[in-house]
């Protein structure tokens, strides 16, 4: 069992929670991800590492309420327990193994969306503390919803966009990409997204004709999270690679975005029907 | 003594209401069967069964015990090689180890030698209770077990006897490994068997730890240099599955039979109204493949209600599950497609599985490993529809161990180099089971954990 010993709302149905977990604490790099059960019954799922403390020994998930597990986990308090916490999971971000020199020479601009924003901030931070300053595009629909604001701003360089223009630039998160490398003539080596799969097509779709190279971070499907089952399959390049082994990042101009939203819809219909139940079960019970 | 008795039948849950349900195939016998069964062993002098055995169980013994009555000796005697009999006694492919050995199955039918293991097996774990605590001298030395399948179970368990403190890690959630995640509930209860085997080795003082992924939340080289460990044993088995590279594999409805499995089984999916995990059948389920797992994947398909069809590229004798459970997939209603390889899977315009194609094949000349090898028939394709594919085609060791482990070697399998008794190329690390020899059986797995506690033993006594 795994304590959350923190929590707070960080806007409407996302909620961010620091769980104990020293093992996963000390061996964490961004990039990473955890595997997460919120009970006996509960579902395996795949959550980013937002934020790891290694003399805490805690880890930081932010959860955005989507479906009934997600639910599940988002309505769990401090002091309650998650059933499962495995990780980390995957491979570290790349900029991790390369050499101090060669880091610091490189310009990386982050652009996060939405929930996205959590796993881009350990990114930006770890970058931060090696002495690489970067630019960070962060982009929700509305004023609202966007998260970890103040936390990006003491690590990057931040830029803030949403769709309805409640603040900073109004439109989407390619439009502010193309007024900083077009428009303002930023030049970067290398951009890294992480959102929606929709958003991080439009960005690859974005950076793909100025051959700035472009990492995304893949949510797909998984059950176990350690190569076992091959849910989280994607293709990159024309090659099956597994999300959980090979990734969760990959060159986002190689990666079928298509094929990667099509599958993450697979048990769409039984997720509906499950959630409903649960609500419905919520509701009944006054949970 | 032996008699001229037909061997006794095993009793059997009607195949159509299994089909539809996850309860346990075979009752087992019960002590009366057991006993007259245990009394048409010949008692050979030279046991071919034993030799036949991967862990030369001594069977002509255990029975002999049997027949006296005296099953509390029969356990013994199994357990002397054995540490999983009621699991061993219920998977084991006997029709090519020990009973397929049996004198008497040259003119007739071979003892029932492993559903005897199994009766001795669960009347061992419903006596358990009864049994005195051995009192185990602990040598103060600590070892590290990697993975809590049937070779990381029977590593822990001799380990634990012999004095040491024993850690097993398991990276999921449930401790089992294969026998949890893999075999489904009709042919290996959770509750009744696997949880009980898990609990004996338990009670030696053995500690288990779940969600520890051996690789990423712990390095095999920190348990060594910074944990403490004396030594490490890497039971990791084989999970890596594989994909055949056809065109529409990445359509939604096709998965491996272990991402089926491990929803079914580990999951629970096979219980909606208990488990969050989603499962998706449709109406028809093909399964490619024709191993003991494909036979699991097939057998669980249709028991959640859908058409199932296993379609396999060689014929029916080269099938290399076990007889029984392709005997029981056809009871159940399993349609087989012998001599017979997909080529494409068909997709719907939203990306969904609407059928497969296939060519059929026929058998040419042996080939190195002594199958004949198929060959497509030209001009042979044709379609069978269906919305689900299951791909069966076998498991690989995972690499994430030997990845982040410094000095341990693989071959170009991916199995990890290891000596008979389990040595690797870096010193204090030992490895068997599946993660060496690449997918193979639960009894191979549990021998070569024991082999592996052997050499530990050796290994951390010279050091001294």
């Amino acid at each position: 069992m795994f304590k959350i010993v923190e929590k707070r709302k960080l806007a409407e149905n996302i909620y961010e929670m620091k769980i104990a977990a020293e093992r996963v604490a000390r061996a964490a790099l961004p990039g990473q991800f955890v595997i997460v059960r919120s009970d006996e019954n509960g579902e395996r799922i795949p959550l980013t590492i937002a934020d790891y403390d290694t003399e805490a020994g805690t880890v930081t998930i932010v959860t955005q309420t989507i479906g009934m597990s997600t639910k599940k986990i988002c309505a769990l308090e401090v002091g309650d327990s998650l059933a499962d916490f495995a990780g980390p999971l995957g491979r570290p971000s790349e900029f991790v193994h390369m050499p101090l020199e060669e880091l610091r020479q490189r310009k990386y601009l982050f652009v996060a969306g939405g929930v996205g924003t959590a796993p881009v901030y350990p990114q930006v931070k770890w970058l931060k503390a090696q002495g690489v300053d970067c630019d960070v595009i962060i982009g929700a629909k509305t004023k609202d919803m966007l998260i970890y604001i103040d936390e990006m701003k003491k690590v990057g360089n931040v830029h803030i966009a949403t769709d309805d223009g409640t603040e900073g630039y109004k439109g989407m998160v390619t439009g502010l990409i193309k007024e900083l490398v077009e428009g303002e003539g930023r030049k970067y080596d290398e951009c890294v997204c992480i959102g929606p799969m929709i958003m991080m097509k439009f960005v690859c779709l974005t950076t793909k004709p100025w051959e700035l190279q472009t990492t995304v971070s893949l949510n797909a499907l998984m059950v176990d999270g350690t190569g076992m089952c091959g849910a989280c399959r994607v293709s990159v390049g024309g090659k099956t690679l597994f999300t959980c082994v090979d990734g969760p990042e990959f060159d986002g101009h190689q990666v079928d975005f298509d094929e990667a939203m099509r599958r993450q819809a697979m048990y769409k219909n039984q997720e509906r029907t499950a959630t409903e139940n649960y609500e419905h079960k919520c509701n009944c019970y006054g949970k | 003594m032996a008699n001229k008795i037909p061997r006794v039948a095993v009793r059997e849950q009607d195949p159509k209401v299994r089909a539809t349900n996850f309860e346990e195939v075979c009752y087992g016998y019960n002590e009366e069967e057991a006993l007259l069964e245990a009394t048409r062993c010949l008692n050979c002098k030279n046991p071919r069964c034993v030799a036949a055995c991967p862990v030369n169980i001594h069977i002509p013994d255990f029975i002999h015990h049997l027949t006296e009555g005296n099953i509390r000796a029969a356990a013994d005697t199994i357990h002397l090689d054995s540490s999983l009999p009621s699991i061993c006694g219920r998977v084991c492919p006997q029709e090519s180890q020990c009973e397929g050995s049996c004198v008497l199955g040259i003119k007739g039918e071979p003892v029932a030698i492993g559903k005897l293991e199994r009766f001795v097996g669960d009347w061992a774990l419903a006596h358990s209770d009864e049994e005195v605590a051995p009192v185990i001298e602990k040598n103060g030395k600590r070892v590290a077990i990697v993975g809590s399948g049937p070779a990381g179970l029977a590593c822990a368990s001799d380990l634990a006897k012999m004095g040491y403190e024993v850690d097993v890690f398991e990276a999921l959630h449930k401790l089992g490994g294969v026998l949890v995640y893999g075999i489904p509930e009709f042919r290996l209860p959770k509750e009744r068997v696997v949880a009980r085997e898990i609990e004996a080795v338990k009670r030696l003082g053995v500690k288990f730890e779940t969600d520890v992924v051996i690789g990423r939340t712990m390095t095999i080289d920190a348990l060594l240099d910074k944990e403490g460990y004396d030594a490490v044993f890497v039971g990791s088995g084989a999970g890596l599955p594989r994909f055949m590279g056809i065109e529409g594999e990445n359509l939604n409805g096709v998965l491996s039979a272990n991402e089926f499995l491990t929803r079914v089984n580990l999951m629970g999916a096979w219980n909606k109204e208990k488990s969050d995990t989603p499962i998706y059948v449709g109406r028809k389920v093909v399964v490619v493949g024709g191993g003991n797992v494909a036979m699991d994947a097939v057998r669980t398909a249709k028991r959640l209600g859908a058409e199932a069809v296993i379609v396999y590229r060689r014929g029916e004798a080269e099938l290399p599950a076990r007889k029984e459970e392709v005997h029981h997939a056809k009871e159940e209603g399993i349609e087989f497609r012998m001599l017979t390889n997909p080529t494409r899977i068909l997709g719907t315009d939203d990306g969904w599985v609407k059928g497969i194609n296939c060519v059929e094949m026929e058998l040419g000349e042996p080939d190195a490993s002594g199958r004949r090898s198929p060959q497509e028939k030209a001009g042979s394709d044709f379609t069978i529809d269906c919305d689900v594919v299951i791909m069966a085609l076998g498991t690989s060791p995972n690499p994430l161990i030997a990845s982040t482990t410094s000095g341990l070697n693989i071959n170009r399998r991916g199995c990890i180099e290891a000596s008979e008794m389990g040595a690797t190329s870096r010193e204090g690390v030992f490895a068997g089971g599946d993660a060496v020899t690449g997918a193979a059986t639960v009894i191979l797995a549990m021998g070569a954990g024991r082999k592996g506690a052997k050499a530990i033993d050796e290994y951390i006594k010279s050091k001294k």
